[in-house]
């Protein structure tokens, strides 16, 4: 599909695995496009590392980048309801099981849900920052990705990069399309109807089971 | 009254090869001016804890943000923490050798803190299960409790704690607005010797008692932002 469409594609079919009222972790990249693609009658409350329960807009007049950032340290704002907490709280709610969702990116995904995210050996080495905990502790883990880097699987049968987290990824959708992890092994339950299910089959180096209820991504 | 000292004077309390902690996300919370009086002194040989490598540009637009630019000089030699994602120069230093890192996931990091000013012995999480975390010297051990993997992790105590509020009474309470909380308040009682560098000092009983994050029964000292 268009390259362009791509990420948008992707935030757009993430943003209806949410439900009302969800508490939502969201990682850098694709993951940022998704709340604009929230459909009507559901909103949801976002939860920052650093401690915002409850991000709101930001303005020019709540503007207060010294005081007031997301876990990027760019400005952010708190919504009306929300509030802040310290970084023992912020992690006992990823950790304890309070946050419905969090949706992140992958550098790997394999047959047994287990994720590659935080580091390229001798490469890329940015640290775990607060993933592991996120994958660890979060009911509904949804990775949002493009299918293939540079024409290279990564939904694949074994993560041949460090785990940031095992048997943690309960969804993965890409612009070709849904595939839930079991205990049986990756199960494409929607597709985009550009590809076939072979071609999805062919991008992907795991094995894919295919949902007798296979569905159109509309 | 709790005892007022400048940026320089906290910046000597630090001495050579010190664990310190310093409170703040991606900068958002530091005690910008101890660390840049730091960064002005003969100190060095820092060995830091910390939950990230701060930001190149900051928001008060300066290119080594807070404690990135101990890093950029050189004076932290040693890094514990989460990060490096948001100042590139540390992830380079470390593939260098020049700055010894050791990464623990954000939620260990900040309960590994507050245990070590708690009292506690470590801290039992399935965070890191089957990565290489696993093989971390803040690992105790591996264990399985009730069919279920953890990890014990050591808690982590400093020298000193450089931390960062909004605002302190003169009985060194503190109070903090936005997001600047993040480990300034487990770090305030994680270390033998704290400081607290503060935007404002009020008079005692300005801040509402329900207010105050940080009692000042932690706080050593006081350093007010912007004096000399």
């Amino acid at each position: 599909m268009d390259r362009a469409l791509i990420k948008d594609y992707i935030a757009r079919r993430v943003a209806r695995e949410l439900h009302d009222g969800d508490v939502v972790n969201l990682g850098i990249g694709i993951p940022t496009l998704v709340p604009k693609y929230l459909p009507e009658g559901v909103s949801v409350i976002l939860q920052t590392e650093n401690g915002i329960v409850g991000v709101g807009k930001l303005t020019d007049e709540n503007r207060d980048a010294l005081h007031v950032t997301d876990a990027a340290g760019q400005p952010a704002a708190v919504m009306a309801g929300g509030c802040f907490v310290d970084s023992a709280t912020s992690f006992g709610l990823i950790r304890g099981g309070h946050v419905d969702a969090c949706i992140l990116g992958g550098l790997e995904v394999d047959a047994q849900g287990s994720l590659s995210n935080w580091i390229i050996p001798g490469k890329r080495m940015p640290g775990m920052g607060g993933a592991m905990d996120l994958l660890v502790g979060t009911k509904n883990v949804i990775v949002a990705m493009e299918h293939t880097a540079r024409g290279n699987p990564k939904i694949v049968e074994k993560c041949s990069l460090p785990y940031t987290a095992v048997n943690c990824v309960s969804t993965i959708i890409t612009e070709m399309g849904v595939m839930k992890i079991t205990k049986d092994g990756i199960v494409l339950t929607e597709i985009n109807p550009e590809f076939t299910v072979e071609q999805v089959q062919a991008a992907t180096a795991a094995k894919l089971l295919i949902s007798p209820d296979l569905k159109n991504i509309d | 009254m709790k005892k007022i000292i400048t940026a320089k004077e906290a910046a000597a309390l630090v001495k050579d090869g010190m664990s310190v902690m310093f409170g703040g996300f991606t900068g958002c919370g530091a005690a910008l001016d101890v660390i840049e009086a730091m960064d002005s002194s003969e100190v060095k040989d820092i060995h830091a804890i910390i939950n990230d490598s701060a930001l190149l540009n900051g928001a008060d637009g300066s290119e080594h943000y807070a404690w990135a630019r101990l890093i950029h000089s050189g004076k932290m030699t040693e890094y514990i923490g989460s990060h490096l994602g948001t100042n590139p120069e540390a992830s380079q230093l470390w593939a260098e050798g020049k700055l010894k890192v050791t990464l623990v996931p954000q939620g260990s990091l900040a309960e590994m803190i507050r245990a070590g000013g708690c009292g506690l012995g470590g801290v039992l999480t399935p965070t890191g299960v089957g990565t290489i975390v696993e093989d971390s010297p803040l690992v105790y051990q591996k264990m399985e409790l009730n069919g279920k993997d953890y990890l014990l992790m050591k808690p982590l105590r400093a020298d000193v704690a450089i931390i960062s509020a909004c605002k302190a009474d003169k009985a060194g309470n503190l109070w903090y607005k936005g997001t600047t909380k993040n480990f300034n308040t487990l770090m305030a009682m994680a270390a033998d010797t704290v400081i607290a560098e503060v935007e404002e000092l009020v008079e005692v009983g300005e801040i509402e008692p329900e207010n105050v994050a940080t009692s000042g029964i932690l706080v050593d000292y006081l350093v007010i932002r912007g004096t000399k």
